[in-house]
């Protein structure tokens, strides 16, 4: 049986619509990607725990609540104190240029801002872990 | 430590990478099966399925949450999860949605929950579920939750891997026998209309009644080999009538223990999976030793209607052993 890419999406914070994260999804479904999707209102424990549970290969955390300088580098803490260490972590949301930045020396793949295509973000994907998962 | 050694010490992580293994079916997955087969054989299976919308995600929330905070007396169970969703035939990508629902079991390390896609498997569930759940099983959870796709022509696969399959139905979706799935009076242990919120509940609990009582004329209408399949109202979305539930899954266990049907359907369930391997292994060893020439060969003649299929077979077997006798299983292979 052939290996797939496993991506969790999760949505942390207390901002109630997800469309962003599900349209971020379905594209990496139609990749051929296996998509986790977690719903709303998720802690970073919450993430932490189902990424570890499901065994993905990257977690992208959709945000609009401006709380990613705490959310976002706590997740990435939490998974690799949990042993997680090649898990990719992405962001999306409007995320200021400073703090995307910041994010990335926190160990964090990429970010990408609301005009991002779900191509690239397909593509940024695809490169980071096909040839590195032999 | 290898990976079966840290999850026999209860790490988390070597449990998560296992399953993939196994899911993925890499060597090391198969020696971990290999493994870590002797702990298996604890776990009560119990199938949840039933169309998509019904409530099963929903429901095995509700259940888990209920096992893990028991009646004071009772200790809570370590319950494992495995939910199938579909994989797309376009893509062969997945979305697997089904931990929305079941976010109330979180921070709980006495709860597993993975998710899995069907990878063009039809039955209702992945070719690799029935591993997946020994892995579980091995790993000390004392029930394992399984939800099917459930969109399914037949869900048959689900009863042959669970002691106990709860079918989810729910009104709204017809509440007639005609909208009711064929088939599911064969593997349902536990009724369960869910959403009983929702008008038509009545409706749909009758059609189910009226279903197990034409299945079984003028005996106990629900009765089969001497298990009493109950019908039985929910509202997960409300924690409503889990108790119930919960009760009605320990009864079927204990029914299952005490009439030795326990037994039989594991060993049913084990012959049928050897059979399986059995078929698998030997055609590929076959294959692996065949010249390639042979095989043509033996296409060709059954396209020039030379030799039937069987006696293509028997050629063929006869060519690998010569000294084989020729009359031997000749035409009923
Ligand atoms: N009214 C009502 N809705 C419910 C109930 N249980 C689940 N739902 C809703 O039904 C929808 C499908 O539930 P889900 O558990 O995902 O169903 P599944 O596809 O069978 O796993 C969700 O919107 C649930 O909130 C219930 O008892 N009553
Ligand atoms: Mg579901």
């Amino acid at each position: 049986m052939e290996r797939k890419i496993r991506v969790l999406i999760a949505k942390p914070g207390l901002d109630g619509h997800d469309r962003g994260a599900k349209v971020v999804a379905r594209a990496l479904r139609d990749a051929g990607m296996e998509v986790i999707y977690t719903g709303l209102r998720q802690t970073p424990e919450m993430i932490a725990e189902a990424a570890l549970q499901e065994d993905v290969d990257v977690v992208g955390i959709s945000i609009l609540s401006g709380a990613h300088m705490t959310l976002v580098p706590r997740v990435v803490e939490l998974l690799r104190a949990n042993g997680q260490n090649n898990v990719r972590v992405f962001v999306g949301g409007i995320i200021p240029e400073n703090d995307a930045a910041a994010l990335l020396e926190k160990g964090v793949a990429a970010v990408y801002g609301p005009g991002s295509a779900t191509s690239q973000i397909v593509k940024d994907i695809q490169d980071a872990l096909i040839g590195a998962a032999a | 430590m290898s990976l079966v050694e840290a999850l026999l010490a209860g790490e988390r992580l070597a449990l998560a990478r296992l399953l993939s293994q196994v899911e993925n079916d890499t060597p090391a997955g198969r020696a971990g099966l290999d493994a870590l087969y002797a702990h298996t054989g604890r776990a009560h299976l119990v199938g949840i399925t039933g169309s998509p919308g019904t409530g099963k995600s929903s429901l095995v929330n509700q259940l888990a949450l209920a096992l893990r905070r028991p009646p004071e007396g009772t200790p809570p169970l370590r319950v494992a999860i495995v939910a199938v969703d579909p994989s797309s035939p376009f893509s062969g990508g997945a979305l697997l949605g089904d931990r929305v629902r079941m976010r109330d079991l979180s921070g709980d390390p006495g709860v597993f929950i993975r998710s899995m896609a069907s990878r063009g498997a039809l039955g209702g569930l992945a070719r690799a579920t029935a591993a997946a759940v020994q892995v579980l099983d091995a790993a000390g959870f004392d029930m394992i939750l399984i939800e099917t796709v459930g969109a399914g022509q037949s869900e048959v696969d689900i009863a042959r891997l669970a002691h106990t399959t709860l079918v989810v139905e729910a009104p709204g979706l017809g509440d007639d026998i005609q909208a009711i799935k064929a088939g599911i009076l064969e593997i349902a242990d536990i009724l369960v209309v869910n959403k009983a919120d929702l008008p038509g509940a009545d409706n749909t609990e009758r059609a189910l009644r009226m279903m197990l009582e034409l299945a079984n004329p003028g005996r106990d209408p629900h009765e089969h080999q001497g298990w009493r399949v109950p019908v039985l109202r929910t509202v997960a979305a409300q924690a409503q009538g889990i108790p119930e539930v919960i009760a009605a899954v320990q009864q079927h266990a204990q029914h299952l223990r005490s009439s030795g049907e326990w037994h039989s359907r594991d060993r049913a369930r084990l012959t049928h999976e050897l059979e399986d391997r059995l078929r698998s292994t030997l055609a590929e060893e076959f294959h692996r030793r065949l010249p390639a020439a042979d095989y043509e060969a033996a296409v060709e003649a059954l396209l020039q209607r030379q030799l039937s299929p069987s006696q293509a077979v028997e050629k063929l077997l006869r060519q690998a052993d010569p000294a084989r006798s020729p009359q031997s299983g000749s035409s009923n292979g």
